[in-house]
């Protein structure tokens, strides 16, 4: 794997690789001293032009946990860059050495185009509202372990609720879900459903899309094994999207008594940061009175494991125990 | 302006004039068509003789060389991407005669200063008129109106904010009384600015997979409709830009049918590439309108055959290297189209070559208010502003050919369709065996 930019380019026998490299390197994670050297003298740089402490960290730690050394560029995407291109910058952090760019940007499309002005590896950490592909990788290596269904999800029903028209979470985690079998409804008033989609509820269908398409929360949420609740950006009234907060909460948000209709065994899954109040307003307390299982900081620690599996596998090499000189 | 002291006569070719086509040789001399007729090449004396040099047009039509309607020329204010010789060289090799240089400059074409340097520019370079359009609004700001009756006394025929749609119907409607009064055109860029925030692409299936923010038709079809209503109340005369949505061909279709004084034009981009293209996330396809879905392509088609869209026009848009190196928010709109719009417009628009001559000379030469010098049949004693095409070779372009300061164009893998091989600007022979003379 040269590069990792989309899910969609990927297959299911090469997701199923890659989700077997995370159980090694879960492995690795778990010995008294977590660390390999299979990209000793490798130099991972993150390149993040939109904040995201959280996905950051997670990679370094993962690229520290295969001994490879790691430069951090950060720069607000909205910083005027004096003249100079998003490729002069990139070529010349380019120049200094690097073997992979972990880049984030707020706008779709930029890893792809980062593919074409370096020769290093280049591994997209977020790109507008396009793809986040090691959250997708994350949440399927996190769903089918805790099912214990090894690489198997058929038959898995998962509803995904908010705001999936601006979400590359949705994009990636929908594709990976997908290819190991389970069936996904995605659940969103129509305004915060991506344009091709919003006529679906009504049967008219995007084949890009593999999914089932609702309007209701109430008529869905007691028939699936998996409650995956998206962000939802409280910025979105100002563009019309919803009326408020409160509005969204009401009708699609994970309420007490919403929580009640679920079926005891259940998974709840979110991305994260969460939005307490909005699309999350229950205890953990009441979580466990009704049998759902919160995954959610489980995907956390997945993370690490599964971003060391795609940075292990863009190099050729074995063993992680062996170094790559 | 030097004038090419020796006479030269157009060989073997077929003239493509409204009343039909003729093969005839074409004698020019002294800026004008002197004669066309057939035979002339062995009347006249042979070149090695004294006669007139001879300029074979074998295979060729010839007809009146093009107009485009809408051509960002960058200066002043963006000369490092493209500057009014630049972009006359450009337009030479296209085929073209005249070209309007669109107002949005820095400073903006919204005052006779400006207006007059575009034009002496133009004049300098020497290649093609530079016919300079004008503002609607002062620094197309959309709020105060340009000053069009020094600009109309100055000879602005077209007016446009292009770039941005004009936004407050108020400004719009006082913009077209005035219009009326003096007898000018309007040509809008119909886009509702708050449907389009942040779009960089056609929203659709497209536009959803790839998480792009989506530029929907509806934010053209809106504008488009209020400002026929506008012209139906009024009576000016409005030129639409660049149309890009198959519901933007019916409702001009119906507005013509209605007898408005309505024109409109199509980019050869917007016939020939599909959104799609954005699949690929490299900024060389973002443009303003958007390139949109095989649907529209095949209704703006039908649009440009039956009559309901007048021109192509280029919108040709040259970008430095560096604007286009960056994610597709960052980068700037728009593509180049001069060197390349014949042999888009005879491989994709379905038309044929003598609609093709129609739609990139005749009309827009009309619209533009250049029809003095521009736009005519070839015959004697009109201006010698004429196109030699092979209207049949397929080519590529190379991105060596390109003379523009910029590169930003989409066809490097696209086959053409229709060559331009000689060009006579007034007489003088600016293009010759498809290269600079």
């Amino acid at each position: 794997m040269k590069h990792l930019i989309s899910l969609d380019d990927i297959g299911r026998d090469e997701l199923v690789g890659l989700l077997d490299t995370a159980d090694r390197m879960a492995e690795v994670l778990s010995r008294p001293q977590p660390k390999v050297p299979a990209l000793r003298a490798k130099t991972v740089a993150s390149l993040f032009f939109e904040d995201s402490t959280r996905t950051r960290l997670s990679f370094e730690t993962a690229a520290k946990r295969l001994s490879a050394d790691v430069m951090t560029f950060s720069a607000a995407s909205s910083s005027v860059n004096k003249g100079e291109s998003l490729r002069d910058t990139v070529e010349t952090i380019s120049a200094m050495g690097v073997d992979v760019f972990v880049v984030r940007h707020k706008t779709a499309g930029l890893p792809h185009a980062i593919t074409t002005w370096t020769d290093a590896h280049v591994v997209n950490a977020g790109d507008g509202a396009h793809q986040h592909p090691t959250q997708g990788l994350l949440d399927a290596f996190t769903l089918s372990r805790a099912m214990g269904r090894g690489n198997d999800l058929t038959g898995v029903r998962v509803a995904m609720v908010g705001d999936i028209r601006h979400s590359r979470v949705a994009r990636s985690t929908i594709r990976s879900l997908t290819l190991l079998g389970a069936q996904v409804t995605l659940v969103a008033p129509a305004s915060l459903l991506p344009p091709s989609l919003i006529d679906a509820a009504r049967g008219r269908v995007d084949p890009a899309w593999p999914v089932e398409v609702s309007h209701d929360l109430d008529s869905v949420i007691g028939d699936i094994d998996v409650l995956y609740l998206l962000r939802m950006q409280r910025e979105r009234m100002d563009s019309a999207f919803i009326s408020s907060p409160n509005e969204y909460s009401a009708h699609f948000g994970l309420t007490a008594s919403r929580l009640g209709w679920m079926r005891p065994g259940a998974f709840l899954m979110h991305p994260g940061p969460m939005n307490h109040g909005v699309e999350f307003a229950v205890s953990a307390a009441e979580l466990a009175a009704q049998g759902v299982t919160n995954l959610i900081t489980t995907q956390v620690t997945n993370g690490i494991a599964v971003r060391m599996s795609v940075l292990f596998s863009l190099f050729s090499i074995d063993s992680p125990e062996a170094a790559h000189d | 302006m030097t004038e090419d002291p020796r006479p030269f006569l157009i060989t073997g070719g077929t003239a493509v004039n409204r009343s039909g086509d003729i093969v005839a040789d074409v004698l020019v001399d002294d800026g004008r068509v002197v004669r066309v007729e057939p035979g002339l090449d062995v009347a006249l004396p042979a070149e090695s003789s004294g006669g007139p040099r001879r300029i074979d047009a074998s295979g060729c039509l010839v007809s009146s060389s093009f107009v485009d309607l809408h051509t960002h020329m960058r200066e002043p204010g963006k000369e490092e991407a493209e500057t009014i010789a630049t972009a006359s060289q450009a337009a030479a090799l296209g085929g073209y005669g005249a070209v309007v240089a669109m107002p949005n400059t820095d400073p903006a074409q919204d005052n006779v200063a400006v207006v007059e340097f575009v034009r002496l520019q133009g004049a300098r370079s020497g290649l093609v008129d530079v016919s300079p359009s004008a503002c609607i609004t002062v620094g197309r700001n959309g709020t105060q109106l340009a000053p069009f009756h020094s600009l109309a006394a100055a000879g602005v025929r077209l007016y446009t904010d292009d770039g941005n749609g004009v936004q407050d119907p108020l400004v719009m409607r006082r913009a077209l009384e005035a219009a009326r009064e003096l007898d000018i055109t309007l040509a809008q860029h119909c886009e509702v600015s708050r449907l389009t925030d942040g779009a960089v692409m056609h929203e659709g299936c497209c536009s959803s997979r790839l998480g792009l923010p989506g530029w929907p038709a509806i934010a053209e079809v809106l504008m488009l409709q209020r400002d026929i209503e506008l012209v139906r109340e009024t009576g000016a005369k409005m030129h639409f830009l660049h149309l890009s949505t198959a519901r933007s061909v019916e409702i001009v279709r119906q507005a013509k049918n209605d007898g408005l004084p309505i024109t409109a034009e199509v980019t050869p981009h917007h016939i020939s590439l599909t959104d799609e293209r954005l699949a690929t996330f490299s900024a060389i396809y973002k443009v303003n309108p958007p390139l949109r879905t095989m649907e529209d392509i095949e209704a703006l088609r039908a649009g440009l055959l039956d009559g309901t869209i007048d021109a192509i026009a280029t919108d040709h848009a040259p970008h430095a290297p560096h604007t286009k190196d960056q994610d597709l928010a960052a980068a700037p709109p728009g593509m180049l189209g001069l060197q390349t719009a014949l042999g888009v417009a005879l491989g994709h628009s379905g038309c044929s070559a003598r609609r093709v001559v129609e739609l990139m000379s005749w009309a827009p030469a009309r619209i533009a208010g250049l029809e003095a010098d521009h736009g005519g049949d070839i015959v004697a004693g009109t201006n010698a502003n004429i196109v030699v095409f092979d209207p049949s070779m397929s080519w590529y372009q190379t991105a060596e050919s390109i003379v523009s300061k910029s590169v930003n164009t989409p066809y490097l893998d696209t086959p053409l369709t229709g060559k331009v091989r000689h060009v006579s600007y007034r007489g003088r022979l600016t293009v010759e065996n498809g290269e600079l003379a």
